[in-house]
């Protein structure tokens, strides 16, 4: 190899039918994001996955820490009371 | 020191409790290591696997079988690419994995460096070659690590067609002519060792396994897997009516498990060693692939950075 290329990861995301949002499959890389979407066909929709495809630089997500993730979601855990299942309504009333 | 045994046991209780490690999570280093290690080799074996079989795409016998090998090889692509994927997401750097099974350095799976003489070993080297990989990925989509056993779960969907698709054609010969018959037989024969050597050394020989297993990497020993295989197995070869080559394979009512003979080892590690029959050229047909190929690359980059510059110079203009 005569050159160290500077193929950036991507990180991929398909909509699987309409109506859907995009979900995270994978990663690949690419040149630019015109290779990566056509990369990303050949890699992630061989059996008719998806109708869609996103492309994102990898270096462009900023992700939550893991060493957060207790303050940052156990706050909700003890809040039931935000599900509707919290509230009691009689059966007569029927579905609510 | 304490602090870092405290990270440890951590660790140990996490992936004790069945939760997946994620890239960014604390982890011990040699986790980090054996997993870029295994990945890797894993990568490099489905990229190496495709040459046995591209060695029968122009002489598949019909067109149907044409277009599924075809398929197939190209799902080796793509499971390559994943599992490369998987192996960056721990800080390894791409092109250094490639440099690293190009030069020799890096290791794949041995049964590659088995030549493909006859269209029959097609069919051998789906049902049998594949299988013993099922049998191993399937335990990995329960690996410890995500990014890995996401992948797997990727490749075991679509791995399963390949399989089949092996074993239509050893079935197609085995009910044909007795020329056919033979072919499949013969297949079988030569392949049958060293697809079973593919799940490694036996559990007493196996000197990583341990810490992989505590850490949950792997979920079953190689000896496990082997027996799994070899169970499943033997009722598919009595259905086509061909014998496995081990004078020793017996049902034990017992155990409720296949016995088998005593396997080669030294074949085996001569084979890792290099001294197997295609080993050379298995290299050589990627590094060949790799050198023609580096004009494409370079297209690409070249491309990439003339957009680049174009969309700065339209920005600049606005």
């Amino acid at each position: 190899m005569s050159t160290k290329d500077n193929w950036k990861i991507w990180e991929v995301f398909i909509r699987s039918r309409n109506g859907l949002s995009h979900k995270h499959v994978g990663s690949l890389h690419a040149p630019d994001a015109e290779m990566a979407i056509k990369n990303a066909r050949d890699v992630y929709t061989r059996r008719s996955e998806g109708i869609s495809i996103w492309v994102i630089p990898s270096d462009a997500v900023t992700a939550s820490s893991p060493d957060e993730s207790e303050p940052l979601f156990t706050p909700a855990d003890d809040k039931v009371y935000r599900h509707p299942t919290f509230y009691e309504i009689p059966d007569e009333i029927g579905h609510m | 020191m304490t602090k870092e045994m405290n990270l440890e046991d951590r660790f140990q209780n996490y992936v004790d409790g069945e939760n997946k490690v994620e890239p960014k999570d604390w982890m011990p280093e040699k986790y980090r290591k054996t997993l870029i290690r295994q990945i890797s080799q894993h990568a490099h074996s489905e990229v190496v696997g495709m040459l046995p079989e591209a060695n029968w795409i122009t002489r598949a016998p019909s067109l149907r079988r044409k277009i599924a090998l075809l398929a197939k090889v190209q799902d080796e692509a793509g499971h390559g690419l994943y599992l490369y994927s998987a192996a960056e997401t721990l800080g390894a750097d791409r092109q250094d994995l490639v440099a690293d099974l190009l030069s020799g350095k890096a290791k794949y799976s041995s049964i590659f460096n088995y030549p493909t003489p006859t269209w029959a070993d097609m069919g051998a080297i789906g049902w049998l070659v594949d299988g013993a990989a099922i049998a191993n990925q399937v335990m990995l989509c329960r690996t410890s690590y995500g990014p890995y056993a996401r992948a797997m779960v990727r490749i075991c969907k679509e791995e399963s067609f390949h399989q089949r698709q092996g074993y239509e054609i050893t079935m197609t010969l085995a009910k044909g002519t007795p020329a056919q018959k033979k072919l499949a037989q013969d297949a079988l024969n030569r392949w049958w060792w060293p697809s079973i050597m593919m799940f490694g050394p036996s559990d007493d020989n196996s000197p990583n396994s341990a810490q992989s297993m505590q850490w949950k990497i792997k979920r079953k020993s190689n000896d496990e897997l082997r027996q799994e295989f070899i169970d499943k197995t033997v009722p598919q070869a009595e259905y086509l009516g061909l014998t496995i080559p081990d004078p020793d394979l017996k049902w034990n009512e017992e155990t409720g498990h296949y016995n088998y003979g005593e396997i080669d080892w030294e074949e085996f590690y001569n084979v890792i060693k290099g001294n197997g029959k295609c080993n050379k050229q298995r290299l050589e047909a990627r590094n060949k692939a790799h050198d023609e190929g580096a004009w494409v690359r370079e297209a690409a980059n070249a491309y990439a950075e003339k957009q680049a510059a174009r969309k700065k110079n339209e920005t600049h203009a606005a």
